[in-house]
């Protein structure tokens, strides 16, 4: 059944073919389109002409509004060029130490709890049952905003950074030990057979020809994570978790424009730095 | 091996020395390694009395009983108002999606501009590379806090935020595609006489697309997680609920909304993986 119409279709997109092809002749010539099937594109087109009608009708702009906030809007565009980091100064340096020192200890934290995660995630190397507990984890961690999850911990740790810590670690189990898992499934059979015929221990047999093998994307991963969640801890920061997104809430519920632009163009700074960083050690790594 | 015959690895010391045992470094790099340890252990502990002093850890002998109490507020969610968070997650969507639309538009360009082998000129290449990084830097929700203040609260602030995030991923991954293109069809486009406009859209235009697209979508997936927690800052969606829930300590209803969100973002994930799968 299926091979009739697949054949169906082989004639169609033949005679099409040949129509072009006759077209091109002549001098009109159209290149393929995207979509083979002159139905589906057809009905995707549709779909999408109908979803625009829809949202064009579910949502309603307060465009006065919108064409108030302009000026605003100038101000802030205006304020990238007079950022002010003084006359905040000692709360923008408090929140940047603390956003620093919360991610670097959840980036810790989070690779240190990863690790066995990802390796009990690896199916090449990881029993059935303990394979399904650390891919549910993984799940888990993976599926839930970080905000979401700041929410959460603010509610049972109090306010503060160490809400934050955990928040972060959380979110970096989940991050990490799927990365990891793929790798290790990824690793080359050979090694891994050589070290356990010479009689290794699992221990050993982890160490000497797993670890080196993933090692060097780890590292990558590690500072790309480090840098992730530097991002997220100015975030996190708006609902207690603390660190720099307080800050920059405060200032920008202030309408303090050249004290939210000092603190965007610090962690813009900070992360491009933090990008050039792990793009010199990962070409040294490698 | 019999002793009598000259050891490869000791071949270079007296005969009456042992041959010496195979080590994996050099005592010196052995020696960095510890030191390179013991430095990242230091600057954690420092980081962590940072974090240790600005935390109240009496709060923290209680964490268990907090936990487990707002569990039992949780358990079982509130279902009586899943009617009504109907249209809120039809929003999120929405700023989902007209927000990635908005951002590709912007970022499509843009990364022509920032790729090394279409840029019309370094230093536009400079400037585009710049716009990519500071969008990338900013979080959609700070984008959004930022925009519900300018252009007031609601569903376009969120869109706008969505877009505003959306350049800079897109655009970085879609000029990375770029520089990897094969040269060859761009210089036989070229060779036909092609003009500039002609040369990207038959030469590099159809080398890209498969990428572009599986960017797309896997951006379109990211911002429907990031759209349902927009509304805590009032740029609209399922998040505007769940934050009226938490001021309100509604636990039940709040562990409806974390249900519907966790569907969404499966549902989405499913669709994109799909998608993903079938272009590429």
């Amino acid at each position: 059944m299926s091979g009739v119409s697949a054949n169906a279709v082989k004639n169609g997109a033949l005679q099409t073919d040949s129509l072009r092809v006759a077209a091109a002749k002549r001098g009109h010539w159209r290149p393929l389109p995207m979509i083979g099937s002159k139905a589906l594109r057809w009905s995707l087109n549709a779909a999408v002409l109908a979803y625009v009608v829809l949202v064009y009708y579910s949502v309603d702009i307060n465009w006065a509004r919108v064409a108030q906030g302009m000026d605003r809007a100038l101000n802030f565009i205006g304020s990238f060029f007079t950022p002010d980091f003084v006359s905040r100064g000692g709360e923008i340096v408090v929140g940047l130490r603390e956003s620093l020192t919360m991610s670097f200890v959840a980036t810790v934290l989070g690779i240190a709890l990863a690790i066995p995660v990802g390796l009990g995630g690896a199916r090449n190397i990881a029993p059935r049952p303990v394979y399904f507990f650390c891919r549910g984890i993984i799940a888990l961690s993976r599926t839930f905003q970080e905000l979401i999850i700041a929410i959460l911990f603010v509610a049972m740790f109090g306010f503060g950074p160490l809400a934050g810590v955990f928040t972060l670690a959380f979110a970096t189990i989940g991050f990490m030990a799927k990365l990891l898992a793929e790798d290790i499934e990824d690793a080359q059979r050979e090694p891994m057979e050589a070290i356990r015929a010479t009689g290794a221990s699992w221990w050993q047999w982890i160490v000497w020809s797993v670890q080196p093998q993933v090692m060097p994307r780890l590292i990558g991963l590690s500072l790309y994570r480090l840098d992730i969640n530097f991002r997220e801890s100015a975030v996190i920061g708006i609902v207690g978790a603390g660190g720099i997104g307080a800050t920059l809430n405060t200032s920008i519920n202030r309408y303090d424009y050249d004290t939210s632009a000092a603190v965007l163009l610090l962690i813009i700074g900070i992360v491009l730095m933090s990008e050039y960083l792990s793009g010199y050690v990962r070409r040294w790594t490698a | 091996m019999s002793h009598s015959e000259p050891n490869t690895l000791g071949a270079g010391l007296p005969a009456n020395k042992p041959a010496p045992t195979w080590m994996h470094r050099t005592p010196r790099q052995e020696l960095l390694l510890w030191g390179g340890w013991f430095l990242g252990l230091c600057l954690f502990l420092l980081c962590f009395k940072v974090v240790s002093d600005a935390t109240i850890w009496e709060f923290l002998s209680d964490a268990h009983v907090q936990a487990a109490s707002l569990i039992g507020r949780m358990v079982p969610p509130d279902w009586s108002i899943t009617g009504a968070l109907m249209l809120p997650l039809w929003d999120t969507l929405n700023i989902a999606t007209v927000g990635t639309a908005l951002g590709v538009l912007i970022a499509f360009p843009l990364a022509f501009l920032a790729a090394r082998n279409t840029t019309p000129h370094p230093a536009v290449r400079a400037l585009a590379l710049g716009v990519i990084v500071s969008s990338r830097s900013i979080n959609a929700l700070i984008w959004a806090i930022l925009l519900v203040t300018m252009i007031g609260p609601g569903l376009l602030a969120g869109m706008v935020a969505i877009a505003l995030r959306s350049i800079g991923f897109v655009g970085k991954l879609l000029y990375e595609a770029i520089e990897e293109i094969q040269p060859t069809p761009v210089e036989a486009i070229a060779a036909t006489g092609a003009g500039r406009l002609q040369v990207l859209s038959w030469g590099v235009l159809p080398q890209i697309l498969p990428a572009f697209a599986g960017i797309v979508v896997y951006r379109w997936d990211i911002n429907i997680r990031e759209s349902t927690t927009l509304g805590l800052v009032g740029a609209g969606g399922i998040g505007l609920q769940m934050n009226a829930a938490i001021n309100n300590l509604a636990w039940g209803q709040v562990a409806t909304v974390f249900v519907l969100i966790f569907a969404t973002v499966i549902v989405s994930e499913w669709v994109s993986a799909k998608v993903r799968h079938a272009v590429i």
